[in-house]
């Protein structure tokens, strides 16, 4: 279950940023919004008092904004950073940034013993204690910090299951370590680490860690009166209850000129990696990755290198895309719509896709905007997106996908799933790069999200509605297989 | 008697937290006692600054602002349990 007290409380402040856009008086009304949010008087629900909740909600407006929360000078008003937001030109270079003053600091992560210890006489957890680590004190087993390697020997020795380990919850969902206490104990981003799969994000139980927004640079780019183009990840077509035809007339109304089904690419996608297993069964290969998650394409770049000889050629869905609306379009902006925070990465990337938007983004436009999609008519996308490729954003998806595209014998491909990236599929993926084979299959589908990008850290809609939708709308439609 | 739920799913609702109520687990002996449903936008949120009191929903007839999981198990504890009194 994600947290959804501060999911909404982000949302919220995306909804007031982006009714003060189109306001008329945008740097004011942003400078107002802590106070809007938190009236005089009103409950304070989180911190010690309403300055404090004021001024948090001001650092949480900064990524709004799409500004780094960590370059916040304490004495510049929401407004000059608004009327910034609204004069740069280029995007940021890493999506994610740390709200230091929300990080609440976790204790660092130690073994510790509870009050559950029988001081029994077995004495079982001092026995299994390579290190002299932990001692009788006053009728109970006691640890000395300074000698414990935090091998978890005791943990596991212990028969009553009294001695845990604490854990850090950003610094225990990030798969890559790429998160960590500065100086001050507070949390803080290596972003050569970093492969922006958005886990901290969703992890934090005090919604320390933001994605600096682009919402406003779409926005000023619609009101210039640019042909704006929406690019749909197709994750998107579960995350909201009206549909597909419906979301299309929504999007449109919100300001886009175009709406393009990013499972158009996605059909290429599959084509090409079917072509590409292909090619490396014959040449005596015994695996291959798929290379459709941004995130893993980031994680075989930083830190598994060993990786990439097995790891497909094709491009992402959204990179085949982009390319198609940047030759049909070629003068105008396109945005992704994500679920997903790696894809600012591969945007950064590209020179096709000018914008990433999340899903959140989206949701909070069209509140702001009054938009009920399902009371709008519905309109066909241009292209009719095959079923295999509208099932992508799922566990399996991708996998399903390349076998509808497969030319040869069915049985000659063997799928297996990676499903959701952790320390401890890390070390699968580590292993069979190193072995060259895969055990459980010669086609592997990787996708860092638990559930596949439909579940991703950016999403609206919850994990077995959105799902149940997507099926429906791929049973919908006619099979790639010819 | 079943108590009526009427959850908003009109997009401000949804946005601001009632797509995660779909998935709602109601303990045993409230759910046996409720009847949910549902529902397109109930048109609160329209006027000013009301979203920001989103999600809505509609119990027995009467509006209630800011539902979530823990507030609605409130309310149908005390309403099932205000029925049983009336009933003895």
């Amino acid at each position: 279950m994600r947290q959804i007290e501060l999911q909404r409380l982000k949302r919220e402040i995306l909804v007031y940023l982006i009714k003060a856009f189109y306001s008329g008086n945008f740097a004011e009304n942003v400078r107002l919004i802590p106070y809007d949010m938190r009236p005089k008087g009103s409950p304070v629900p989180f911190r010690c008092c309403i300055h404090k909740e004021r001024a948090i909600l001001r650092l949480r407006t900064m990524s709004g904004l799409g500004l780094a929360i960590e370059d916040d000078n304490e004495r510049a008003e929401l407004s000059t950073y608004a009327a910034q937001a609204l004069a740069r030109t280029r995007n940021a270079e890493n999506p994610l940034t740390v709200l230091q003053s929300a990080c609440q600091g976790c204790a660092e992560s130690f073994i510790h013993v509870t009050d559950l210890c029988q001081n029994c006489v077995a004495k079982s957890c001092i026995n299994s204690c390579k290190f002299g680590a932990i001692k009788t004190v006053r009728g109970r087993a006691a640890i000395d910090n300074a000698k414990c390697k935090k091998c978890r020997m005791c943990i596991k020795a212990c028969p009553y299951q009294a001695i845990v380990k604490t854990i850090v919850p950003c610094e225990n969902a990030c798969p890559t370590g790429a998160i960590a206490k500065d100086s001050n104990g507070l949390a803080c981003i290596d972003t050569k680490k970093c492969i922006s799969c958005g886990r901290c994000v969703v992890a934090c139980p005090f919604g320390a860690i933001h994605n600096k927004s682009q919402i406003i640079d779409v926005l000023k780019k619609i009101r210039e009166g640019k042909k704006v183009i929406a690019l749909l990840a197709p994750a998107m077509l579960g995350q909201m209850p009206c549909t597909a035809g419906q979301l299309h007339s929504a999007l449109k109304k919100s300001g886009f000129a175009l709406v393009y089904e990013v499972a158009q690419g996605a059909e290429i996608t599959a084509r090409t990696e079917a072509q590409d297993l292909a090619e490396r069964l014959q040449s005596g290969a015994a695996f291959m990755t798929t290379s459709c998650c941004s995130a893993y394409n980031e994680l075989v770049k930083k830190h598994l290198p060993e990786m990439r000889p097995f790891v497909s050629h094709t491009k992402t869905p959204l990179y085949y895309t982009a390319e198609i609306v940047r030759r049909e379009q070629p003068e105008a902006v396109n945005v992704f719509i994500s679920p997903c925070l790696s894809k600012f990465a591969e945007a950064q990337q590209n020179s096709n896709i000018d914008h990433v938007l999340t899903f959140e983004e989206i949701g909070a436009l069209f509140v702001a905007l009054n938009i009920e999609p399902e009371e709008l008519p519905e309109e066909n996308f241009a292209h009719y997106s095959a079923r295999e490729a509208r099932g992508f954003p799922l566990s399996g998806g991708v996998a399903k996908s390349v076998q509808a595209a497969w030319t040869g014998d069915p049985a000659a491909v063997k799928p297996a799933l990676l499903n959701g990236l952790n320390k401890t599929t890390l070390n699968e993926l580590r292993a069979y790069a190193r072995q060259g084979q895969c055990p459980a299959g010669n086609l592997l589908e990787v996708m860092c999200c638990e559930g596949g990008c439909a579940h991703g850290p950016a999403v609206l809609n919850a994990e077995r509605s959105a799902a149940a939708q997507i099926e429906k709308y791929a049973l919908a439609a006619e099979s790639l297989r010819q | 008697m079943f108590v009526e739920v009427e959850i908003c799913l009109g997009t401000t609702c949804f946005v601001l937290g009632a797509s995660a109520l779909q998935e709602l687990q109601l303990p045993e002996k409230l759910r046996r006692q409720t009847k949910i449903s549902y529902v397109r936008c109930l048109n609160v949120c329209k006027n000013a600054d009301k979203f920001s009191k989103a999600p809505y929903a509609r119990i027995d007839g009467e509006i209630v602002a800011e539902i979530s999981a823990e507030k609605l198990a409130q309310i149908l504890e005390q309403k099932i349990k205000g029925e049983k009194n009336e009933a003895n």
